[in-house]
């Protein structure tokens, strides 16, 4: 069995940089490469009665757009670098869904960017890699 | 694109028309809008509460049959309403949300929107209104009625999600209407014209309850609320009614008709943390005086059963309580069912085990809060004008803390904003389920609920209680008649589910399949 790597990406492009590395490390350790994007959505929110009813057709849009505006060029790029690449759609909590996906995938790293945003933001709203370095089971790579 | 362009020039002409109503009338728009009102609200009343006196009191017929309905539900399966309680809080938690399914509507999401439509003045000006006229016991029969009323919710959105519409853009819709029809041409062709007579008969009462209950009589609450805290009958807004329902009318349309949803999002935010607050603030000064609670909670168990200077006695006593509960909560009313139908699930009954919930947070939660509050407090006494509502609570909370009115009017100002949000949702679905979707029945509904807003704010409670008591009670009738024939179907679905439950068939997910 071959060993994976997991890398989480959004759209800024600190994400760009930890797949770049993402990339590197596959690459040398011929390693297949799980890129996740996890779109922010938590079963506790409270929503409006309209909102109820178009969920399920909100929920198909941003997976298409996340397929197709993140995941697919991400994926066939690395394809085309010869790397052993599958791309991961969940909704949920970022740092949560990346754990719970790496365990679904047998990965032993985890890459992921960090937004850079300030300390007094930070410590009221948390992020994503703070939180996951504080939950994850496997080590987790944060790239700057 | 083109409807959005077309929605907010509705919203442009919609905002002339009512900003230029105060000019057609240089004075009393207020004794005016009354007036013209008041005979046809009142009539209305009369038709539904159709009574019939026992022990010297009273007794409409529409709340027998709620009652009778709730009492029947609970004994039919076997006490559903406690015994699915535990598996209801788990679905509630998520224990058996796939993560495949993750960006759905939950449980929770379902249950939190059909809350936010229900916990609103029912449980702040109604209660005060129970107690007062029925004293300290009314509450018992509150909560009786609450612990009833959850069984009547199983049933409803139960059947809301198993007859909902899915349509092919993948929006849902349910309630009702959809479960009238379709349910009752299901169980056999005879069945199938009275199930379309009761479902076209739930809609039209149901657009005219989210003009009365969910709508008239949470303007008229909030402005009341909103002249007692700025100084009463000597505040700048006392005869200014009208006003108050164009500032909150154009709100209100900005959001249904200019399809400003955010503020719609930011509300139902909102809601939620003001209704934390208000009970916090209850429990704070039922704490304060915890050595009056012994004595509160005796007056509510003796004067359930003993009720002195209390017109009709105990049956007065139970009516009001009765009365109260259900125009709080709402079940059997059906409107619940509409906010439950979105949920994802594959298991109708899953819903209806959330639903036990609605009642049982709204009423006897919530609702007995506020009643304890205003008998610790000694607010209350059957000298107090019932029709004082709002202003009977507020009063219990500043004896308290004072300041606490102003937070309170925000509080029913919110609450009343995301009621009307809730109800303008579920009178459109009846309105369009009678006249088909088009932009111009979407049009003349939202301009009529809007309307209406003006309407509520600027009538004297009186008859705005009755006539909101009137439209939304009237959705029992199709409601609950239809619904008895459809509980062998409800009990299907329960009995085949919770044998596979017991049977530890059914897969639970995350954390909770590493606890169980």
């Amino acid at each position: 069995m071959s060993k994976v790597l997991l890398v989480g990406v959004d759209c800024s492009s600190c994400s760009d940089r930890a797949l770049a590395y993402a990339t590197d490390r596959a690459d040398a350790s011929k390693a297949q490469l799980i890129v996740v994007h996890v779109i922010d959505w938590s079963p506790f929110s409270f929503n409006t009665p309209q909102e109820n009813e178009e969920r399920h057709k909100r929920r198909e849009a941003e997976l298409e757009r996340a397929r197709t505006e993140i995941i697919e060029p991400v994926v066939s790029e690395l394809r085309a670098k010869s790397i052993f690449a599958r791309g991961v759609i969940r909704h949920g909590h970022p740092a949560e869904t990346l754990c719970a996906v790496a365990e679904e995938f047998g990965a032993t790293n985890v890459i992921i960017g960090k937004t850079g945003s300030s300390r007094i933001r930070t410590q009221l709203f948390g992020s994503v890699a703070n939180t996951l370095v504080q939950i994850s089971k496997i080590p987790v790579t944060v790239v700057p | 694109m083109q409807k959005k362009i077309m929605g907010h020039r509705l919203a442009l002409a919609l905002m002339l028309l009512i900003v230029s109503l105060p000019t057609m009338a240089d004075e009393g728009i207020d004794a005016r809008i009354n007036e013209t009102i008041k005979p046809f609200a009142d009539a209305v009343a009369g038709f539904i509460f159709f009574s019939f006196p026992v022990a010297g009191v009273q007794i409409p017929f529409v709340l027998v049959w709620l009652i009778f309905a709730a009492t029947l539900f609970t004994f039919y399966f076997r006490f559903i309403n406690f015994r699915a309680f535990r598996h209801g809080f788990e679905l509630v938690r998520g224990d058996y949300n796939d993560p495949l399914a993750a960006g759905e509507v939950t449980h929770f999401q379902a249950l939190a929107t059909a809350l936010s439509g229900t916990v609103g003045l029912g449980n702040i000006a109604g209660v005060a209104v129970a107690v007062s006229l029925g004293g300290p016991g009314a509450t018992f029969w509150m909560i009786l009625a609450g612990l009833l009323g959850m069984s009547s919710k199983f049933v409803e959105c139960t059947l809301g999600v198993k007859y909902r519409n899915e349509y092919t853009d993948g929006t849902v819709s349910g309630g009702p209407m959809y479960y009238l029809s379709k349910g009752l041409a299901e169980r056999s062709e005879k069945l199938k014209f009275l199930g379309k007579v009761l479902a076209v008969l739930f809609a039209i009462f149901c657009v005219g309850g989210s003009f009365g209950g969910g709508n008239m009589f949470q303007a008229n609450q909030s402005f009341m609320q909103v002249v007692s805290v700025t100084g009463g009958e000597s505040s700048w807004l006392a005869d200014k009614g009208w006003l108050f329902g164009v500032v909150v009318a154009a709100l209100v349309g900005l959001v249904v008709i200019g399809g400003i949803q955010g503020i719609a999002r930011v509300t139902s935010k909102i809601v939620p943390l003001m209704a934390v607050i208000y009970v916090s603030a209850g429990l704070l000064i039922i704490f304060m005086n915890v050595s009056e609670v012994p004595a509160a909670l005796s007056a509510i168990i003796s004067g359930a059963f003993s009720a002195e200077g209390v017109a009709g006695g105990v049956v007065g006593v139970l009516f009001q309580g009765f009365k109260r509960a259900a125009f709080s909560n709402e079940a059997g009313i059906g409107s619940a069912a509409i906010a439950h139908s979105a949920v994802k699930t594959n298991r109708p009954v899953t819903e209806g085990f959330v639903a036990l919930y609605e009642p049982f947070i709204d009423t006897v939660v919530v609702c007995t809060i506020t009643a304890l509050v205003i008998i610790i407090t000694g607010t209350w006494n059957p000298s107090v004008d019932p029709s004082q509502g709002v202003a009977l609570t507020s009063a219990a909370f500043e004896s308290s803390i004072s300041w606490f009115p102003w937070v309170l009017t925000v509080a029913v100002v919110l609450f009343a904003f995301s009621t009307m949000i809730s109800w303008s949702y579920y009178g459109l679905k009846a309105w369009t389920y009678l006249f088909g979707e088009s932009l111009i029945t979407d049009a003349v509904y939202k301009l009529l609920f809007l309307f209406f807003i003006v309407v509520g704010s600027s009538m004297q409670l009186g008859s705005v209680i009755d006539f909101s008591d009137a439209m939304i009670f009237a959705m029992a009738f199709p409601n609950v008649l239809g619904v008895y024939f459809l509980l062998p179907v409800v009990k299907k679905e329960l009995d085949e589910y919770w044998s596979d439950y017991k049977a530890g068939k059914l897969k639970k997910f995350g954390k909770a399949a590493n606890r169980a």
